[in-house]
């Protein structure tokens, strides 16, 4: 019996938010690709909540985009509402969210794979890798059929022997009832590959027509759309937008839950995998604070098409008929129907700490990951993550030089290097609180933080790399301008001040000094600033921003400067710490485990202390000399 | 924004009249500048140079002083180095020192000039393996130090104060992260009345550290033994002779009387049990209890045996603890007559037997001679960490206030809330190092269990 048989330069497993833009950025580069989905119908299935980004992960997409990958364009694309989130508060929790309309966005991302050259796309189920000599080879289909490759990203989200549950129903299932692979799991552990087993789950979504909104509090999205990508013409997104509703939960919601308790898988001990913290079921937080009266309910559209909603707040794995009895005691969902009912639902995935800050594996050369596979959760945390894996498995195979986003350049950074250094016991879920140097990775600066590593990467156009270079000299001169603009205590300036509640001038000073009033920005002195040339909003926002928060932006530059000095003192990940003399046993376990890329990587391993640091860079610097002397 | 040059005080504080403090970094001109009056300004002599001049801090004079310059990469640590010889004794190296960390450096970490001047190829190869051991030892020592001074009261405020601050960080996070669930509104409101408490707190912290500094320092010394032993008699004759230089402050922490003796060159820090013997006539064994505690962190043990009476269960358990400890032993009440002999000790003891009478002042001197000796030939010595542990701890408690301070003038400027945080967080992160406890997963944490965050 013969069995099929091809070569691609590399091969993507999962065709979720990873897998896509894994995919993209292989093609894109050239390297003959092909990705594999057990269902070319479900390919960017959204399969919880019907929004992308919220806090953080908004920044996530943003990044993303600057580098060149594909999230960004396909919201813009296929929202139908988006709001920037905190907006009375300082620039760098400022967060795109938009909710999707779920089908389009899954059939626009399709659309985009199915015609990109160099990509083939293919519905099978990959049960084996092949590894040769520690090096990757190929992968082998349930059919036998193999594919021998350079490299391989693994993304197989939530798919990995899942097991959907809700009440006392268990059935072997990934989301939506889609088949689950259930073969790949030994293979990676015949591979020496540590598995998790975590879990995460959904609400129920229902029927329009049995909602009362009435009831309900209408969300409006904002007035002005701001696009996610900065590829997007701002104009283009101003469009006419569906609205989310908001209700509570209340005590009957509460005494059903309690009631019931004993039946939820989660507490009669059927489920096993690890749940995420952040985002708890129902159940869930009705055990934990029991003296919260209510907890909100956001009611979502999954899309244009479709009646079905989605109930943010309400996740659960309570029996069907529990699910009925209290999604019914909720203001407005009285009579509601459900379409389909909340599960909670269990999956294998890797320890992340087995993996290089490049999202390949230590063990196996040429094999990369992405996504919920690494432990994480969430469609951004998976894209940035599938986009950084297919890159660097992309530069593999082209022998060129990898890339790793270090934790002030990038949320992408915190979020991998979060995932390869520190133990995760649970779905990992990026925070704005993670992120050290915040106030400089604002999702309004992601491109001119980003957008370079794109252009070198090869995924970001000519235009847009000239459009940068452009952006950034025009904020550096207008930020020079301001500083330099002395402004008198004129009466045109007092009446200005009056008027918007700033205190009037003693003495003169510079139009700069004025934007750095609470009160006032950049904008708001275009009549005070006769010299001003008309700027583009996304540079007139940097310009005020960087006056503005100059002090506090100029701290955190510094503490960043600090952190990189310790992240350039570069580690080899073979290197066998039992050699250092002086290391307390704990600290030469963890660095042998987690095998840090720098001095700073190793840092922030837990167990390894400071004077561990200071030992290791003696030593380095002992190596160092020895080396030069040899 | 922590500064990269270091100082720390060079000498062992009790074994010299002279304490040099020493500065190490990129600011080292720049700080001294600042604070060193003389002939010229020290940032444009002459490398390898000697200066006399004065340290001020202002207008206040706080001592008179040799300054040598050393200029990288010809020095200790390759950098700028300045080395500060002070004339005044123990304290006032420490005010100027003091004064060098206000003007801009930071206190040196366990080690730090020595891993300085490795990293910058200034100590030969060989010697590497002597470093790690150095900072391992050096840090072994400042930790257990700095758990020790903490012990009790003082650890416990600072907890309480981190765990409020850690609350509200948690709360502005959460809000950020979930602003449609946890709200901000009238918040900063909140936010300010619970800032002020804890400054309050950490400026009480911050006074009684510069009272109980004073003692830290010396060899520590504990007088054991049992009731009427004599042992306040010997405080009184070993005080009473360097009169002149006592400072006797009462132990703010701990109910003994601490105080500091001058023995030539060394500095004896003198812990009696006088405010244990209050208690003796409720139980007796208490004031055993007492002392032991104290005498577990002692440098030096002067164990007082009654020669009017024999031995009894007290001096048995005494006599055990001594063992395998630095101790000097005294055989008391010389005056009269003797039931307990040095021939009966020596059986039961290793340690130097020293017969006198404390209250004739006889033998004082060969006591006097001992310790010397014991300190010169090294077998005691005085580690200069718990002072400068006490200086770190000093520093993060006004560096601490300094961000809730920040905190307050944010709020009153009106800045957004998510700037309040990374003052909280640093406030939070300078009491942690007090405690020995770094960030880790502390704030995601606090969120997850105070707030209900999410879908």
């Amino acid at each position: 019996m013969s069995n099929l048989e091809e070569t691609y330069d590399i091969v993507i497993v999962g065709a979720g938010h990873a897998g896509c833009e894994a995919a993209l950025a292989c093609a894109r580069l050239g390297l003959e690709t092909i990705i594999f989905t057990v269902s070319v119908d479900s390919i960017a299935l959204m399969p919880c909540n019907p929004n992308i980004g919220g806090s953080s992960k908004g920044h996530l997409v943003r990044e993303l985009d600057a580098l060149g990958g594909e999230m960004g364009k396909n919201i813009d694309k296929t929202f139908i509402q988006s709001k920037m989130l905190n907006q009375s508060k300082g620039p760098a929790v400022h967060s795109l969210r938009a909710q999707a309309d779920k089908q389009n966005y899954s059939s626009e991302m399709r659309k985009t794979l199915e015609n990109t050259d160099h990509l083939t796309i293919r519905q099978a189920e990959i049960s084996e890798i092949v590894v040769e000599d520690g090096i990757l080879t190929g992968v082998k289909s349930v059919s036998g059929a193999i594919y021998h490759c350079k490299a391989a990203v693994l993304a197989t989200g939530t798919y990995l022997q899942a097991r959907c549950i809700y009440g006392e129903v268990s059935m072997h299932t990934g989301p939506n009832g889609l088949q689950s692979a259930n073969l790949l799991t030994d293979s990676l552990k015949a591979n020496g590959i540590e598995m998790f087993r975590f879990k995460t789950g959904t609400p129920a979504r229902v029927d329009k027509r049995s909602i009362d909104f009435s009831k309900m509090e209408e969300q409006f999205g904002d007035e002005r759309v701001v696009p996610f990508s900065f590829s997007t013409d701002p104009e283009s997104v101003q469009k006419d937008q569906i609205s989310c509703w908001l209700t509570y939960t209340n005590e009957e919601t509460h005494e059903i839950i309690r009631a019931n308790i004993d039946r939820s898988p989660m507490y009669s001990g059927v489920i096993e995998g690890t749940g995420a913290r952040y985002c708890p079921s129902i159940e869930d937080k009705v055990v934990k604070f029991p003296d919260k009266i209510r907890h909100q309910v956001f009611v979502e559209p999954e899309g244009l098409n479709t009646n079905e909603m989605y109930l943010a707040g309400m996740s659960s794995s309570l029996p069907e008929d529990v699910q009925f009895a209290m999604y019914r005691t909720v203001p407005g969902l009285e009579h509601v129907n459900i379409v389909r009912n909340a599960y909670a639902i269990e999956y294998d995935c890797i320890n992340p700490r087995q993996l290089h800050s490049t999202l390949e594996f230590q063990s196996i050369s040429g094999l990369f990951s992405g996504g919920q596979f690494n432990g994480s959760s969430g469609y951004e945390e998976a894209a940035v993550q599938g986009f950084m894996a297919g890159v660097n498995a992309a530069m593999k195979v082209k022998g060129r030089p990898q890339y790793v986003l270090d934790r002030s350049q990038a949320y992408i950074g915190v979020l991998i290097d979060d995932l390869v250094t520190k133990e995760n016991l649970e779905p990992y879920r990026m925070m704005t609180s993670r992120a050290e140097y915040r106030l400089l990775l604002r999702q309004d600066n992601a491109d001119l933080r980003l957008m370079k590593i794109g252009y070198d990467i090869g995924l970001i156009s000519e235009e847009q790399y000239n459009r940068l270079i452009w952006k950034e000299q025009v904020i550096e001169e207008e930020v020079k301008r301001l500083e330099s603009t002395n402004i008198g205590a004129s009466k045109e300036v007092q009446t200005f001040l009056e008027e918007h509640g700033s205190t009037p001038l003693k003495t003169g000073t510079t139009l700069a000094e004025l934007v750095r009033r609470p009160e006032l920005n950049y904008v708001m002195l275009t009549n005070l600033d006769s010299k001003r040339s008309e700027l583009p909003d996304d540079v007139a926002e940097q310009v005020d921003i960087n006056i503005k928060y100059d002090g506090y932006i100029r701290r955190q530059q510094q503490q960043v400067n600090q952190y990189k000095k310790l992240e350039s003192k570069k580690l080899d990940p073979d290197f066998d710490y039992s050699k250092v003399k002086s290391l307390r046993n704990e600290a030469v376990q963890k660095l042998n485990l987690y095998k840090p890329m720098s001095i700073g990587q190793a840092s922030r391993i837990s167990g390894v202390s400071p004077s561990d640091i200071s030992v290791l860079l003696v030593f380095l610097e002992h190596l160092r000399h020895q080396k030069q002397e040899g | 924004m922590k500064t990269n040059t270091i100082a720390a005080i060079a000498t062992a504080m009790s074994s010299s009249g002279i304490g040099i403090v020493r500065i190490s970094g990129e600011e080292a001109f720049e700080i001294i500048d600042k604070i060193y009056k003389g002939k010229e300004r020290l940032s444009k002599a002459p490398s390898h140079t000697i200066h006399y001049g004065h340290i001020c801090d202002g207008d206040q004079v706080i001592d008179e002083v040799l300054v040598m310059i050393m200029k990288g990469p010809r020095s200790y640590t390759a950098e700028d180095t300045i080395e500060i010889d002070c004339h005044g004794g123990v304290l006032i190296t420490k005010k100027v020192l003091e004064t060098v960390l206000k003007y801009g450096a930071r206190p040196a970490e366990p080690g730090e000039f020595t891993k300085r001047a490795f990293l910058n190829g200034r100590i030969d190869l060989s010697q590497a393996e002597a470093v790690i051991d150095v900072i391992n030892a050096k840090n072994d020592y400042a930790l257990k130090s700095s758990v020790k001074q903490l012990e009790g009261s003082i650890s416990g405020k600072i907890r309480d104060i981190r765990e409020s601050i850690i609350y509200h960080i948690a709360y502005i996070e959460s809000a950020l992260d979930d602003p449609e669930h946890i709200s901000l509104d009238g918040y900063s409101d909140e936010l300010s009345a619970a800032i002020a408490p804890l400054k309050t707190e950490i400026s009480r912290l911050l006074k009684s550290a510069d009272k109980g500094r004073v003692m830290a320092e010396g060899i520590r010394t504990v007088i054991m033994g049992k009731p009427n032993a004599g042992k306040s008699s010997l405080m009184n004759v070993l005080v009473g002779e360097e009169r002149a230089i006592v400072t006797d402050v009462a132990g703010t922490t701990r109910d003994t009387l601490e105080e500091n003796i001058r023995l030539e060159d060394i500095s004896l820090n003198i812990i009696d049990t006088a405010g244990i013997r209050e208690t003796e006539d409720i139980v007796e064994k208490i004031g055993v209890e007492k002392a032991r505690n104290a005498a577990e962190e002692a440098d030096l043990i002067i164990y007082v045996a009654d020669g009017s009476c024999p031995l009894d269960e007290n001096d048995e358990e005494i006599l055990s603890f001594i063992e395998g400890r630095k101790a000097v032993v005294l055989l008391n009440k010389t005056d009269i007559t003797m039931v307990l002999t040095v021939d009966q000790l020596k059986e039961r003891t290793s340690h130097q037997i020293i017969p006198v009478s404390a209250k004739e002042r006889l033998g004082i001197e060969s006591l006097e001679e001992e310790i010397k000796n014991m300190f010169y030939q090294g077998e005691i010595d005085f580690n200069d960490e718990i002072y400068i542990t006490n200086v770190r701890h000093k520093n993060a408690l006004e560096g601490a206030l300094k961000s809730l301070q920040m905190v307050e003038q944010s709020i009153e400027n009106s800045m957004p809330e998510d700037f309040y945080s990374i003052d909280l967080m640093d406030a939070y992160e300078q009491l942690g190092s007090i405690i020995g406890e770094a960030v880790e997963d502390d704030l995601v944490n606090e969120i997850f269990s105070k707030f209900c965050m999410g879908k």
